[in-house]
Parts: structure tokens; C-alpha cells; sequence
């Protein structure tokens, strides 16, 4: 694989577009007010440690692991079955392959599977609502799940999270590790949530919404949502002094 | 040179407070396979606290790092530039974890050797650590190093850090156990750990 060179391996990373990240400080969310540091980060050149990282490939799947829908037993969850499919690519818009992505969400209800969502929903016996993949070497992805239920944040005067799905990504490299959510179009709550709009740039907010797209889904059995994922990568030609 | 394709990186969201069941697997935390990788098994252990001085649970934790030699186990540590550093097949150097209700940690795992830095240098010991937590947006990065190294005196990424700050990056000697190193992570105020440009 020539990706695998260490001429490609060790080309300069891009850094960060600030306007594209959300700050650490994001008032509207409140837990950011004692979690953000206070001092500016330190530069840290960019070495082996930042430009390795550890590597996934299909063999550290377990069978059916994209499908979210069914149990174990094979029963199926409750709610809107959906089909989440899209491409990992990095900035040069080259194939991100062997990706692992971690998918996890509430269920129809808008409730975890998590001892401390302690929220009065009901939960799905049938529905975990975790589940992983590897991209293929065009990059690729595919999930099959059902569509979470929006839910109320607690003592926050009613303000409720839009349905989204939680992404886990690695990519090739420490640089390239993300962790990300994305949000269903059209719907309301978008507009007034705080995480989403803690990214101040409108095109990198609008792109974590997916996209409504039939052909991804089955036929008359599950609805299609689109979403791509840009990882941070190498530029395309090496830097030259 | 930025080319007209270029797509900048999708924008990053927090973790959120409920995702261990999706994130993490048991024994994730002990990166030495069951004591077969090569080296001297340290124990990596701290608390992290936020801004009101208390400790934070359910913090998600990743370390990656060298083997004993001071080789990744990645194709970009390639065999042109390794030297002597020999790959250890029981050694992948990726760990993770998740804060306790006392905001406390552990890893098992080796201690790393010194790994190449930019042109002829040398990187001290060092583990580079990943936080990822409900409150913040995305994540942080940070780096332990490790107590009484000389290499700590010319490390590249140690010495871009103020005086004052830099000891906050290199661990403490446990008392009573000499193969722990104490790191506390701090998100915010007194004591803040130096974080770096992710």
C-alpha cells in the first residue's frame, strides 16, 4: 500500500482551522465553564508521537457489529429503522481506509443505556445502542440503526438535545483522533442547541448534519441518512522548506 | 501550498457523559498483554480534577506511546529512521480508561524509551495522552513524561513550556511502590496541566 510509505506517512499535517472546532469555553454549555483551561495550549511540534497512532482493520470487528437494530438474539429495537452511510476521507479528500468508527446513541426514546440517565423514558431491552465499523479502502462506512428520540437536558430550563448520533473516530494517526456528533436535517431543535453551535463556522456546523438520501437506505424497510467525515491528514504534496 | 480541494477536518463535539458502554472494553487499560510485552511494567495512575477543584468521573482517557526500545508500532516509524528500536509484537502501545467515581485512574503499561524528535533530536521518555469528557467540546491533549530523566533537560515539546509549567508534565515517584508515577490532570486553574495545541 503505498500510503504506507514513510515518504506519505511523515508529510506535514495540516493544523486546525480555529472557526472549524468549537472552543473549550462554550458558555451556553455549561459544564464548559469549569471543565475549559484557562491558559493558551503550548505548541507542541509535531513528531513520531503525533504522526503514528494505533491501526484498526476489519479483523478487529466482530461479525454484524454495524447493525445496531437487533440484539444479540436477533430481536429487533424499537423505532424508525435508518441506514447511516457516508465516506471517512482526509482533507485532500483521499480515502481515510481502515477507520474504526464507534457509533453510539439513545434510543427511540432519547434515552442511554447508561446507569445514570436516570431520565423517566422508557429503555429498549432490544437496543444497546452502541456499534462499531472499519472503513473499506475506498473509505467507506455503513450502520444500520434505529433513529434516536431527542431528550431533555436536567436544570436547564427546558432545553432538549436534537436527536444525534455520537462518532468515535481514529484515523491513521494521533493527529487524526476525533470524536464527533451528528444531527438529523431539518429538525427544530437543531437551531437551538448548544453543543452544535459551539462550532462558530457555519459550514463546519452545517456539516454535521447529515443529509436525507434514499438510496442509502433499503427498500420499504429503512430510511437513508448521508454523512461524511473529514479527518485531519497530510497535505497532499510535501512541504518544501 | 493549499490546494482548491482542500476540506477542513470536521468539526469535533463532545463525548458527552454516556458512552463507556460503546467506548470501552475490558483490560483496555493494561497495555503490557498479560506481562509478555518487553520491558519494565510501570503503573500509570492520577486523578483529574476541574476548575472547582473537584474530581471528575466518567473522563475518558487515551494513552499512546513507544515500546521499551522507543519504536510505534506504525508504519511511519519506519526501519529508515528506527536505529536500534526493534518492534515488539506484544507491545501495541494503545491504551484507554475511564475516570471512577473519584475521578481517579490507572494504566498498566511499559516503560517507553526515548523516540526520535524532529532532525537529529531526541524525545524524552514520554506518553501522549488523549481526555476526552462531558463538558469538554473536544479534546485535549497532553503528554506525561517521566521523573529524574536527564533527556528531560533537551526534550522539544518540555522545553516550548515555561519553566513554571513544565514540571506539571512529568509525573510523580508513588511513595512506597517504585514502578508508579503519579499524574494528576488538572482542567483548569491552581495546578493547571499544560495542555497542547491538538
Amino acid at each position: 500500500m503505498t500510503d504506507d510509505t514513510e515518504a506519505q506517512e511523515n508529510r506535514e499535517y495540516w493544523e486546525y482551522e480555529p472557526s472549524s472546532q468549537p472552543p473549550y469555553l462554550t458558555p451556553n454549555y455549561k459544564s464548559t465553564v469549569i471543565r475549559s483551561p484557562n491558559k493558551p495550549q503550548y505548541k507542541l511540534p509535531r513528531t513520531l508521537t503525533e504522526t503514528t497512532g494505533p491501526l484498526f482493520t476489519q479483523d478487529d470487528l466482530v461479525a454484524d457489529e454495524y447493525d445496531l437494530s437487533v440484539n444479540a438474539k436477533g430481536d429487533a429495537a424499537i423505532g424508525s429503522l435508518m441506514v447511516m452511510d457516508g465516506f471517512v476521507t482526509d482533507e485532500d479528500g483521499r480515502p481515510a481506509a481502515n477507520t474504526l468508527i464507534e457509533l453510539w446513541q439513545a434510543n427511540s426514546a432519547g434515552k442511554y443505556h447508561h446507569l445514570m440517565d436516570t431520565r423517566d423514558a422508557p429503555g429498549d431491552p432490544n437496543f444497546i445502542g452502541a456499534g462499531r465499523a472499519v472503513t473499506d479502502s475506498e473509505g467507506h462506512y455503513r450502520f444500520m440503526t434505529i433513529k434516536p428520540g431527542a431528550y431533555p437536558v436536567p436544570n436547564s430550563g427546558n432545553y432538549w438535545r436534537p436527536p444525534h448520533l455520537h462518532l468515535s473516530l481514529f484515523g491513521r494517526s494521533f493527529m487524526s483522533r476525533m470524536i464527533t456528533q451528528c444531527y438529523f436535517p431539518g429538525d427544530p431543535l437543531n437551531e437551538l442547541d448548544h453543543i452544535l453551535h459551539g462550532v462558530p463556522d457555519a459550514d463546519a456546523k452545517e456539516r454535521l448534519i447529515m443529509t436525507f438520501d434514499p438510496v442509502v437506505g433499503v427498500h420499504e424497510h429503512a430510511l437513508g441518512y448521508r454523512f461524511d467525515i473529514v479527518l485531519r491528514g497530510r497535505h497532499a504534496t510535501p512541504m518544501v522548506g | 501550498m493549499m490546494t482548491d480541494s482542500k476540506t477542513t477536518p470536521s468539526a469535533g463535539q463532545t463525548v458527552g457523559p454516556f458512552f463507556n458502554y460503546a467506548l470501552l472494553r475490558d483490560g483496555e487499560n493494561d497495555l503490557t498483554a498479560d506481562g509478555k510485552a518487553a520491558g519494565d511494567v510501570i503503573i500509570v495512575e492520577g486523578q483529574v480534577i476541574d476548575g472547582a477543584g473537584g474530581p471528575l468521573r466518567d473522563v475518558l482517557l487515551e494513552i499512546w506511546q513507544a515500546n521499551a526500545q522507543g519504536r510505534y508500532n506504525h508504519p511511519a516509524d519506519a526501519p529508515a529512521n528506527s536505529g536500534d528500536r526493534e518492534l515488539d509484537e506484544n507491545f501495541r502501545g494503545f491504551g484507554r480508561t475511564l475516570t471512577d467515581g473519584d475521578g481517579c485512574y490507572r494504566f498498566v503499561t511499559i516503560k517507553p524509551g526515548a523516540v526520535p524528535g524532529e532532525g537529529n533530536q531526541w524525545q524524552a521518555p514520554h506518553i501522549a495522552i488523549s481526555i476526552f469528557a462531558a463538558g469538554l467540546t473536544r479534546r485535549l491533549v497532553t503528554r506525561l513524561y517521566f521523573p529524574g530523566e536527564d533527556a528531560n533537560d533537551a526534550d522539544p515539546a518540555l522545553s516550548g513550556v515555561p519553566e513554571e509549567d513544565r514540571m506539571r508534565l512529568v509525573g510523580d515517584v508513588a511513595e512506597g511502590s517504585d514502578n508508579t508515577v503519579r499524574f494528576n490532570i488538572v482542567l483548569q486553574g491552581d495546578g493547571e496541566t499544560p495542555f497542547f495545541e491538538d
